[in-house]
């Protein structure tokens, strides 16, 4: 115990000498001095061993305790019934929630609620959903799925733009787009499996990326496209105007009312991408995806047509991602290449993993965890009275993911729902432990 | 006179140097059980693999033969440069140029896997609706008339129900039918295996050592399976197996191969009493051959 707490010190010092033992400053004369920290180096180093010292007797008294290691193997997860439950709660608590929000806080002070936190997380949790599709049922890593989010996006922006085309004839057509690009991605990965597959959709999403910066004539380059019309209650305008929505339906106006109108629009897109991933569960193309997790090679020979079974969980994935896409630029007003980055291809499948892949409650409550968690550290300004002005919480975003991820490896390895359930049963529906669950390799 | 279900001709196939088969020709019959015996290494399971399309041979011919098609008719489709021709008894089928998916979907040939191969996260009922896949899916309206609401589906999903716990029964784990098929035991796993391709309706079903690892009532129980298969289902079977009692008694026609070479063709009685097998399976030089009596254990 002592020894590995030593050995973890040891790599603590080992790191913070190079990086926090000097640090580089400027005085006041602005001549650059050295500043020596040991003191902290060190400090850090002795926390590090003991907190290590204090996770291995944790750890040593949860053994002591359970002495069978089988419970982590049969914990089945949650009930149907009581699944059931959780559902119907969650989705009446997000019907009620912007209510809930400028009644209590006025229609100023919840428009960063139902704006930050209520829009913010369900455009993720619907790409959480869409990705969950590709990775958690069909079992291939996608690395560059924001891809297909930003070709949604950027397809959204250029109609409305350019041509002055209506959102609802907007939405279909980006899906439409997406799932095309979905497609001409999965064809040459078809016979690419694992870390091959994920090298390759990492590359296509960095394709999109790059190519939205610098096919200028159409993207207008890292500047972006700006002035994308403004959502409409199907074609009336959230404006004061005489023919606004206020106006319309005999309302006091409060700009607050469209935000209200994108959160219930993106929560029936994200309800209708689960209800749709459900539905598809139990029909033989969802099952089969699964299959192809499991194994590839029995799909074969029973004589399955993998080919296509690829490609259409590559293409509804997509297609959602599209549609999360269209709604993104309609919501912003305004898409530039900057908001498609790797990082947060990786943040929507860190949700996907966190949430045990497969599972459609577990991707929803991690990106409530994750999304809203970073949201969240924004509110903690009033750290800054404690840890001075200098400190600024969302500093400590990646730290934290890191933390949890640490977390999750430990307690939860294969995601908030560690179970799936059977599409079909003669009996009563058993959750399968994960254990048995292959993760797909492609 | 009509061809043989399964027509093995020339077959040969080539790792670079490694010439795994050469020059196999043999024949399945219609309603027999055929078992492929031979050494460790002999080519069993690549001859299996260029039957089942997951190897392409290098050259020969492979003929599955659904209906009485003669002759004349497989050299006018060997010609053609197609793939497979349907007659009125039944579709005549060159495995060769087929791919794997086409080959059990079109040729109806199914086959399970040496290291068994089930979907284990997924029950034991789902495994065999899996199996079909095909059928579901086109009853599904390609899954799009059923997200629209359409009813075809429900039928055809009833009648995929009904086949799972017939097979789920008859191998008796109708039981266990919501259990995930990873935490069966292991002889459970490899009947499912056999259930699972069963549900795919199979005119020719190749197993791959269904008795490897089997205890004696497990064996027992897998041989009952086999002719049940055979009586019941229609399906011809050829299995390769090292359990020399298992292909003794069930089989009614065994092919031997050494060395990627077809060393003998028979009866069991033939095959026991056939000089060269004997000696590939102990080793003796040829110029001993005469010495021995029989084959030890068969």
């Amino acid at each position: 115990m002592i020894k590995r707490a030593s050995l973890a010190a040891l790599i603590m010092l080992g790191l913070s000498f190079p990086i926090i033992s000097y640090h580089a400053d400027m005085d006041l004369t602005r001549g650059l001095f050295l500043e020596s920290r040991w003191p902290l180096a060190l400090a850090l180093t002795g926390s590090v061993f003991v907190l290590r010292v204090i996770g291995e007797i944790a750890l040593l008294w949860r053994k002591q305790r359970q002495p069978t290691t089988k419970a982590a193997a049969i914990s089945s997860g949650f009930s149907p019934g009581a699944m059931r439950l959780i559902a119907f709660a969650g989705i009446g608590a997000l019907i009620a929630f912007p209510l809930a929000a400028v009644f209590t806080l006025g229609p100023a002070g919840s428009l960063k609620w139902i704006d930050n936190y209520g829009i913010q997380i369900l455009i993720y949790v619907m790409l959480g959903w869409g990705l969950n599709i590709v990775v958690g049922l069909a079992g291939l890593l996608d690395l560059g799925y924001v891809a297909f989010y930003a070709v949604g996006a950027y397809a959204y922006a250029l109609f409305a733009t350019q041509f002055g085309w209506s959102f609802w004839l907007c939405l279909p057509l980006c899906g439409l787009i997406a799932a095309c690009f979905g497609i001409a991605l999965g064809f040459p990965v078809l016979r690419l499996r694992g870390d091959y597959l994920a090298i390759v959709t990492l590359a296509f999403g960095e394709i999109i990326r790059v190519a939205a910066i610098n096919w200028t004539a159409l993207t207008n380059g890292d500047a972006g496209i700006s002035l994308i019309p403004r959502i409409t209650f199907f074609g009336v305008p959230f404006t004061k105007a005489k023919d606004g929505f206020a106006s319309v339906f005999g309302l006091p106006f409060f700009p607050i009312e469209r935000t209200i109108f994108l959160y219930y629009l993106i929560l029936i897109l994200a309800l209708l991408t689960n209800f749709i991933t459900i539905r598809l569960r139990r029909l033989p193309l969802g099952r089969v995806w699964e299959a192809l997790r499991e194994d590839e090679i029995a799909c074969r020979s029973l004589g399955i047509d993998t080919v296509a079974a690829k490609l259409s969980a590559f293409a509804i994935g997509a297609f959602i991602a599209g549609i999360a896409g269209a709604f993104f630029a309609a919501r912003q007003g305004f898409v530039s290449p900057s908001s498609f980055g790797f990082i947060e291809s990786a943040t929507i499948l860190a949700i996907v993993v966190l949430g045990g892949a497969g599972s459609q409650l577990g991707v929803a409550l991690a990106a409530i965890i994750i999304i809203g968690g970073s949201e969240f550290l924004r509110e903690l300004d009033v750290l800054q009275d404690y840890f001075g002005y200098t400190f600024d919480p969302t500093q400590y975003r990646m730290l934290l993911v890191g933390l949890g991820m640490v977390a999750m490896m430990n307690w939860r390895p294969r995601g908030l729902v560690p179970a799936r359930q059977p599409s079909l049963f003669f009996k009563s529906p058993k959750p399968v432990a994960k254990a048995f669950i292959a993760e797909g390799r492609g | 006179m009509g061809m043989p279900l399964l027509n093995v001709e020339h077959l040969t196939m080539r790792f670079g140097g490694l010439t795994a088969i050469d020059d196999v020709c043999f024949d399945v019959r219609r309603g027999e059980i055929t078992a492929l015996i031979g050494p460790n290494g002999a080519g069993k399971t690549t001859l299996f693999n260029c039957i089942t399309g997951f190897y392409k041979p290098g050259s020969g011919r492979i003929t599955l033969s659904q209906g009485d098609a003669d002759p004349e008719q497989l050299q006018k489709l060997t010609r053609s440069g197609r793939r497979h021709k349907a007659f009125v008894s039944g579709d005549l089928c060159l495995l060769e140029r087929m791919s794997d998916s086409e080959i059990a979907r079109r040729a109806k040939v199914a086959r399970t896997f040496q290291n068994i191969r089930l979907f284990s996260g997924m029950t034991a009922l789902e495994n065999l609706i899996v199996a079909r896949h095909n059928m579901l899916m086109s009853a599904s309206g390609f899954t799009i008339l059923s997200l629209l609401g359409a009813r075809s589906y429900r039928r055809a999903e009833k009648e995929a129900l009904e086949a799972a716990k017939y097979w789920l029964a008859k191998i008796g784990l109708y039981e266990r039918a919501d259990d995930a098929a990873g935490s069966l035991s292991y002889g459970a796993q490899r009947q499912l295996e056999i259930a699972r391709a069963m549900m795919t309706e199979p005119v020719l079903l190749c197993l791959d050592e269904p008795a490897a690892g089997l205890n004696a009532s497990e064996s027992a129980k897998l041989n009952e399976l086999l002719h049940a298969i055979r009586e019941s289902h229609g399906a011809s079977i050829l299995l390769i197996e090292h359990d020399m009692s298992v292909v003794m008694r069930i089989s009614d026609h065994i092919v031997v191969l050494d060395y990627g070479r077809k060393i003998a063709d028979g009866t069991a009685a033939e095959i026991r009493n056939d000089e060269t097998v004997i000696a590939a399976y102990l080793g003796i030089e040829d110029r001993d051959l005469h010495l021995t009596p029989a084959l030890p254990g068969a």
